[in-house]
């Protein structure tokens, strides 16, 4: 008996028929590794959040047109044909989730993280925003109307969260670090950043 | 298609679980299968993101909700290169068994004993394409998604079918999975994004859902 689950042994044994077929190399995977550990990932994403969120005119035309500004930055990774960034405000607060499959902008935010391709987030963010958010820790008063957004077909989807309180003097990098993953998918709120000598 | 891939609406499925590594790959044996996918691919088995998708959609329900993201995958890319004639089940099973495996585990991968045709390579790279005809709708036009209970690849979700909403964006011409899926052409059709308020999906207020659906799943509601 192994110790491996059965699917772990069955991908194994089909790679190693690949192999031999000539039909894989073993580099694939250690390519497939580093780009996807190293080149593509949310930190592509969070330059977006934190230009706009400095710079008025950049985030109008994120709103307006993110395929084009995606396409400027040169960010690899696919998935991303079309990209629509949709803006979280004191009003509406966006989550985005893909309830057919796992589609998610990959050249964005990178491979998306387990839960949001398991079923309890696909099958509930559609029924039950409001509870789910709260859940994972978003809770959204009674007057903030939820959008969620199902990435049935190619357009990808990415959320710009809102800038948190107390980052007035902070340079574009360093509000870069603030944005998490979690936040561009629509599952998690900025908090603020405590400021010394002022009460939090 | 109806099937346990259409998750939207459905219930027990318990918690969000946002424990565990935040890594890429949890284990390398997902990665292999990522590589495999694309290997597939090369070898000539699957050629659109359509037909990956429906072979997915395809493998053992139980399977499917317990062998996590890569297992899905790897029951999909068994599925389509058993399909296409280039590994058979049986050899992958006995080279599983020589392995480590039982011969009582679970496998994923259900080929049909007759595929679909794999049908012409894509046109061009990615999906979207030009398209001659005008669009039906406008953005702010009201329509009903069609009660479709059909057998074929989709991609309008169940929880969807049958409910009034507004177009509130049009994307243009785009690949039309459900024929692309089974070798049937790219077919493009003009997509719309539609938003379906809480009331219309599930009787309730407090939010709305945007789905992008294609033109034939969509009919205009006359107000």
């Amino acid at each position: 008996m192994s110790d491996e689950s059965p699917q772990a042994i069955r991908a194994e044994a089909l790679e190693s028929i690949l192999i031999e077929k000539g039909l894989l190399t073993a580099d694939a995977v250690d390519d497939i590794i580093t780009r996807y550990s190293e080149r593509v990932g949310p930190l592509n994403g969070a330059r977006l959040v934190a230009r706009a969120w400095v710079d008025p005119q950049f985030k109008k035309q994120l709103l307006a047109d993110a395929t084009s500004i995606v396409e400027s930055f040169g960010f690899e990774g696919g998935q991303v044909e079309k990209l629509v960034v949709v803006e979280n405000t004191d009003k509406v607060h966006n989550a985005v989730v893909c309830t057919l499959c796992s589609c998610y902008p990959w050249a964005v935010l990178g491979l998306p993280p387990k839960w949001y391709k398991d079923p309890a987030y696909r099958s509930r963010i559609v029924m039950e925003p409001r509870q789910l958010l709260a859940e994972m820790g978003v809770g959204l008063g009674s007057n903030v109307e939820i959008q969620v957004w199902d990435s049935s077909a190619e357009i990808r989807y990415m959320v710009l969260p809102m800038r948190p309180p107390g980052t007035q003097n902070l340079k574009e990098e360093q509000l870069a670090e603030l944005v998490t993953r979690d936040s561009m998918i629509g599952v998690e709120v900025l908090i603020g950043v405590e400021v010394p000598g002022e009460p939090s | 298609m109806k099937g346990v891939h259409d998750l939207g609406g459905k219930s027990g499925y318990g918690q969000v679980d946002q424990s565990g590594a935040e890594t890429v790959f949890h284990d390398r044996w997902e990665a292999k299968v990522f590589a495999m996918v694309g290997a597939a691919s090369a070898a000539g088995a699957w050629s659109n993101t359509d037909r990956f998708r429906h072979a997915v959609e395809r493998i053992d329900p139980e399977a499917y909700l317990t062998h996590g993201y890569y297992g899905r995958w790897l029951g999909g890319v068994e599925t389509l290169l058993a399909e296409a004639g280039i590994v058979s089940q049986e050899e992958i099973t006995l080279r599983a068994i020589a392995h480590g495996a039982s011969r009582n585990d679970l496998i994923a991968a259900q080929p049909s004993p007759s595929p679909d045709p794999l049908g012409e390579p894509p046109s061009s790279s990615g999906s979207d394409r030009p398209i001659s005809s005008a669009p039906k709708f406008n953005v702010g036009d009201q329509v009903r998604s069609l009660v479709n209970a059909v057998g074929h690849h989709t991609r309008l979700p169940e929880y969807a079918m049958g409910k009034r909403g507004e177009i509130v964006m049009h994307h243009n011409g785009w690949v039309f999975p459900d024929t692309n899926a089974h070798g049937k052409g790219e077919n493009p059709k003009h997509l719309y994004t539609v938003r379906f308020s809480s009331e219309v999906l599930w009787g309730k207020p407090g939010f709305t859902v945007c789905v992008d659906l294609f033109e034939p799943y969509l009919e205009l509601v006359n107000v």
